[in-house]
């Protein structure tokens, strides 16, 4: 995109070593680029999406020394040294019966339909992982309350706290 | 939407960040959660030369207590503020306005102390700050001097801090036995700003009496608002239903809201008189607890 790369005189790029999914990655970056911007455009990781690119629809979630972070909000020069994990980084890999092999709340959320068109689904699987692990997922109310940070246009919410519950109940979560 | 080119420090103590704030003068801006900040800079609403990310700085992420005074540092995390046992203890309204203030993505990165320093008046804290009665940390190259809340916000945007100084804790005094603290604010839905929002902490003593108020208001008024006359209505007085509606009609007259897509001004005034009431039962119902 023409529009988002600065003059070459201007631009002053920094070395980082980035930890996402276990993996390494030494890139050159300006300081303005965001982290989801150097998720989605040089490594490929397309799986955390944006949504409003402010911090307000959660589309972006990722979790950072395992706390969940609104992705398009964080530069990427202030990540060195943290590891970073994406939607790509949490299925366990390997396959069963020829099947990838899912996280239980993807497994979950396939299960209890929780989602329609399917862009806000990383997002909302990467909090709901994050609620289970904290512990916020005693309730229905409190599975709403601390998936707060992520919005649905197409209103998959029922199955979305559904899928969480489920694996809450199933204890099936590291 | 894609912030302008802007240079990148991140010092490693308080001493190197006063030397690049010397350098770039009001041309930087601290960067600390960066969760005003950035959206302000991908809008090109800001446009700083230098971000100087103090996030490397140790000593500042901290919340102690020292003596009659509770500490939090500048880098303190809304989320970290939830899990703040000995503060939550003697300061129950960090309970309420943690959880009210955006999501948790959000709160897992914004910081106190930057709530603060953006000098929002639609920001939590502020209001929270004045019910307590909080001084604000200054810190640069010359010294450290300590603020107190009612003199920090000077305007929209615009704190008593000057560009060659960071905000680097805040200090609350701890309360007196017999105090509870309450907040709320009335939001369209999460991570919109408060329609209305406000802040009370009371003191009650064995006799019913109130010896202490602090009551603040959270975006109703340009600058964050203290409700002088509802906390005088207050002090010296038994708390009743007359004076807790003596206290709300203050607050509900002496605010100025804007109207805006939240409401008209009779509706937020009469929103500030409702809270105010509300807030001042749950903080006299914790006092006594």
């Amino acid at each position: 995109m023409a529009a988002t790369t600065p003059a070459a005189d201007t631009a002053q790029k920094q070395a980082i070593t980035l930890k996402v999914n276990r993996k390494t990655y030494k890139l050159d970056v300006e300081p303005r680029e965001t982290l989801l911007d150097v998720l989605r455009e040089r490594l490929d990781l397309t799986g955390s999406k944006k949504g409003c690119d402010h911090g307000q629809c959660g589309a972006c979630t990722v979790h950072v020394d395992g706390r969940t972070a609104n992705a398009c909000l964080l530069l990427a020069v202030m990540q060195q040294g943290r590891e970073i994990t994406t939607i790509e980084g949490i299925a366990p890999g390997g396959k069963t019966n020829g099947q990838e092999r899912l996280h239980p709340l993807q497994a979950a959320f396939i299960k209890h339909d929780g989602l329609q068109c399917g862009y806000c689904t990383p997002g909302q699987i990467m909090s709901g992982v994050a609620v289970l692990r904290d512990g916020h997922a005693d309730s229905p109310a409190e599975i709403r309350e601390w998936m707060s940070g992520n919005i649905c246009r197409c209103g998959a919410y029922a199955g979305i706290v559904a899928a969480i519950e489920s694996v809450k109940k199933g204890d099936t979560i590291g | 939407m894609i912030a302008a080119d802007f240079n990148y420090e991140a010092p490693t103590s308080l001493d190197e960040a006063f030397t690049l704030l010397r350098k770039y003068g009001d041309e930087a801006k601290i960067l600390s959660g960066g969760h005003s900040l950035i959206p302000m800079m991908k809008l090109r609403f800001a446009s700083p030369e230098c971000i100087i990310d103090i996030n490397n700085i140790p000593g500042l992420s901290d919340i102690t207590r020292e003596g009659d005074i509770m500490k939090i540092g500048a880098l303190v995390r809304e989320a970290q503020v939830e899990h703040a046992a000995e503060l939550l203890e003697h300061f129950p309204i960090f309970a309420d306005v943690t959880k009210l203030i955006a999501d948790p993505q959000v709160r897992n990165m914004g910081t106190v102390g930057g709530n603060l320093a953006h000098g929002d008046a639609a920001n939590d804290h502020p209001a929270v700050m004045m019910a307590l009665r909080a001084s604000v940390v200054i810190a640069g190259a010359d010294g450290t001097r300590v603020v107190p809340i009612d003199e920090f916000f000077f305007g929209f945007y615009s704190t008593a801090i000057q560009p060659d100084e960071i905000l680097t804790e805040i200090q609350i005094p701890m309360p007196s036995p017999y105090t509870g603290s309450a907040y709320h604010k009335l939001e369209r839905k999460v991570g919109d700003y408060a329609t209305a929002g406000v802040a009370v902490q009371l003191t009650i003593d064995a006799n019913g009496i109130c010896t202490y108020a602090g009551i603040g208001l959270t975006n109703v008024n340009p600058l964050p608002m203290r409700a002088a006359r509802s906390e005088e209505a207050l002090v010296g007085k038994k708390i009743t239903d007359e004076t807790i509606a003596e206290a709300a009609r203050y607050a509900s007259d002496d605010c100025n809201p804007s109207a805006d897509l939240r409401g008209d001004v009779e509706y937020k005034r009469a929103m500030v008189g409702v809270l105010t009431k509300r807030m001042i039962h749950k903080a006299a119902q914790r006092a006594v607890a």
